[in-house]
């Protein structure tokens, strides 16, 4: 199969898990026990107030022509109104996705960082209490909740030591402004990039300042499966003929592991990355709230506590449509690096 | 042929078993580590009615927030409630939410996964499309979406927890049964007349079985991480409850006065249980499926 088609595929094969997804989140707001509108209410209400509230959001409209009428604004990016105040939830997503995205962004980088790194010192120390110690650290970091994980840090960094903020983002007044090339203007939303756009180092330090926390919380979370397969896939290449011939051709031990072994399990680290993406989106959800970082989702746990069923319907699908296409990506990457899974 | 089985002597087979898993290694180890650990917690939640020095739901028990003394050894909280009590007892939530959700996997996710993937076809296409997608969403966000919905309770965490994780027992089951149907003695069953039923009941199932076993006990874990998680985003049970997600959650907001004892506790807890189920379930994987580990 060529890259083409094997994309083509690929996709195709996409949308009816798109569209199932869609389906079942709409199933879970509309059909579970309890309607939403009612649900939001909580108590007693009006009932010619609920029938205009009904109304105003399409909730009085059959299932059918609201499930229809929820796929047709998906198509366009609408994502519904919020029961809250009647505003584009399409809107709100958009404007928190930049700060999810940079934290997403920063623990991706702690995560493969940190789990390599462990991962090929356990390999080149097997067996021994080292090897040990690293393989119960991954396991232990998995059974951390994040949120505790993140209290613990901000009690250290931010009460005790003074070292790093607690929380929050840079003041949104005091926010890098990105690039400005006469009415140019370019704006990513990740502080960090903006700040290095706007030319402002002390913007930069301070971005990097509030993302520290956060993004070492999750990424120390995560990195216990980069461990093991890091670790894992080293010790079986390291036993490889063409490790030995290197090592026989007198090369460094440093260069042996990093520079010929290190990049054979580089494959299996990309896949492992786009199928922990989803786990790094929850794991975002109880980052940001731990930090108070005004992303998604904070966004979306504010939304449970107003019971803004539509906006938190368009969070959950929004979140499921970034999932399926990081897996797309991911997998066309593959196949565009590893021709036989085409196969 | 009929041959008698040792019925009434499990107990007794038992405790070699738990001596040999300590021979066999690093997995055996994990395991009984990891089954002393939740045997631990387990009676700990158990007994902690009558082992608690104060009332887990009282207030004013003691000053508020005083750190851990001899009189309070865990501290108090901004309520003035014992942490050590409520430490005891903070687990049964967790506990009962984990268990149930793991009920209703095996319930659903065991059956699906053994009659769609044996009987094939579509009805094993459509289950993998149906189950693939839930598996790649998000667990928690789904999982919040559920339980937002179904307002608080255990019975309500669970079942949102519980729609989470069948996927991960339909693929493992599927995985094994595609294997296991067709190797050389269930086809020979086959072909000397046995019913599907049979082939399904008495020489498939009982080989998914430890990877059933070791599936339920990794989701255990994930379960009550994710049980606290949907307490910390709101979603868990009233205050009334003693319950370490709910401690956690609250010690949040009391970060600033520097009241480590609030969330420490608590937070170790939750760890231990859950590093206990995983060590159980990566043990277990790893002395049943030597393959998956490498």
């Amino acid at each position: 199969m060529s890259l083409r088609s094997y994309i083509i595929a690929r996709i195709l094969l996409t949308i009816p898990m798109i569209l199932l997804l869609l389906t079942f989140v709409f199933l879970i707001i509309r059909v579970l026990p309890g309607d939403p509108a009612s649900l939001h209410f909580e108590k007693q209400v009006d009932p010619k107030l609920l029938q205009e509230f009904k109304h105003q959001l399409g909730l009085d409209k059959p299932i059918i022509i609201q499930y229809l009428d929820y796929l047709a604004g998906l198509l366009k990016g609408d994502f519904g109104k919020s029961m809250q105040d009647y505003s584009p939830v399409s809107q709100q997503i958009f404007s928190a996705f930049p700060a999810t995205l940079e934290l997403a962004i920063s623990a991706t980088l702690i995560m493969i960082i940190v789990g390599v790194l462990l991962g090929v010192q356990a390999s080149r120390s097997y067996n021994s209490s080292k090897d040990h110690s690293i393989r119960i650290f991954g396991i232990a970091s998995y059974a951390t909740p994040v949120f505790f994980l993140g209290e613990v840090l901000i009690m250290i960094f931010a009460i005790y030591l003074h070292l790093l903020p607690a929380g929050d983002r840079i003041y949104a007044s005091m926010s890098p402004t990105g690039l400005t090339i006469g009415d140019f203007h370019l704006r990513t939303g990740l502080y960090t990039i903006d700040s290095i756009l706007e030319g402002n180092p002390s913007k930069l330090v301070m971005s990097l300042r509030y993302l520290c926390l956060p993004s070492i919380t999750l990424g120390t979370v995560l990195c216990g499966i980069f461990i093991r397969l890091t670790r894992g896939n080293m010790l079986e290449t390291l036993q490889s003929e063409f490790v030995t011939a290197a090592r026989a051709r007198g090369l460094k031990e440093r260069t042996v592991v990093y520079g010929y072994a290190l990049r054979n399990a580089f494959l299996p680290i990309l896949t492992m990355m786009g199928l922990q993406f989803a786990a790094l989106l929850a794991g975002a959800v109880l980052t940001e709230t731990t930090f108070s970082w005004p992303g998604l989702g904070r966004y979306l746990v504010d939304r449970i506590t107003f019971r803004d069923y539509t906006a938190i319907q368009g969070v959950v699908v929004f979140f499921g449509l970034l999932v399926a296409m990081v897996s797309l990506t991911v997998d066309i990457i593959y196949a565009y690096l590893d021709p036989r899974i085409r196969f | 042929m009929n041959v008698e089985r040792p019925r009434g002597r499990i107990l007794v087979q038992f405790i070699p078993e738990l001596t040999g898993l300590a021979r066999r290694g690093l997995a055996g180890w994990a395991v009984l580590m990891g089954g002393t650990i939740v045997a631990i917690l387990g009676i700990m939640t158990i007994v902690s009615p009558w082992i608690s020095p104060y009332n887990p739901i009282a207030i004013n028990v003691g000053p508020i927030l005083s750190p851990p003394s001899l009189r309070f050894p865990l501290g108090t909280n901004h309520l003035g409630q014992d942490m050590l009590s409520r430490v005891y007892s903070g687990g049964g939530i967790m506990f009962q939410v984990a268990i149930l959700s793991m009920i209703v996997c095996l319930l659903v996710g065991v059956p699906i996964g053994l009659f769609a993937s044996f009987a094939g076809g579509h009805a094993d296409k459509l289950a993998s499309l149906v189950m693939d997608s839930i598996y790649a969403f998000p667990g928690l966000v789904l999982a919040i979406a559920i339980a937002a919905m179904l307002g608080p309770g255990v019975v309500n965490m669970a079942l949102s927890i519980a729609v989470v994780y069948v996927p991960s027992y339909f693929r493992m089951i599927r995985s094994q049964v595609l294997t296991i149907k067709e190797l050389p003695y269930v086809e020979a069953a086959r072909m000397m007349g046995a019913k599907q039923r049979t082939a399904l009941f008495k020489y498939v199932l009982p080989n998914v079985v430890p990877s059933i076993v070791a599936v339920a006990t990794i989701n255990f874990a994930d379960a009550i991480l994710t049980s606290a998680g949907l307490t910390f985003v709101g979603l868990g049970l009233p205050v009334s409850t003693p319950d370490w997600g709910w401690d956690l959650t609250y010690g949040r907001r009391l970060l600033t006065s520097g009241a480590w004892w609030v969330i420490a506790f608590p937070g170790l807890m939750v760890v231990l249980l859950a590093l206990g189920f995983t060590l159980i379930g990566e043990g277990l994987s790893e002395l049943y499926n030597p393959r998956l580990q490498k």
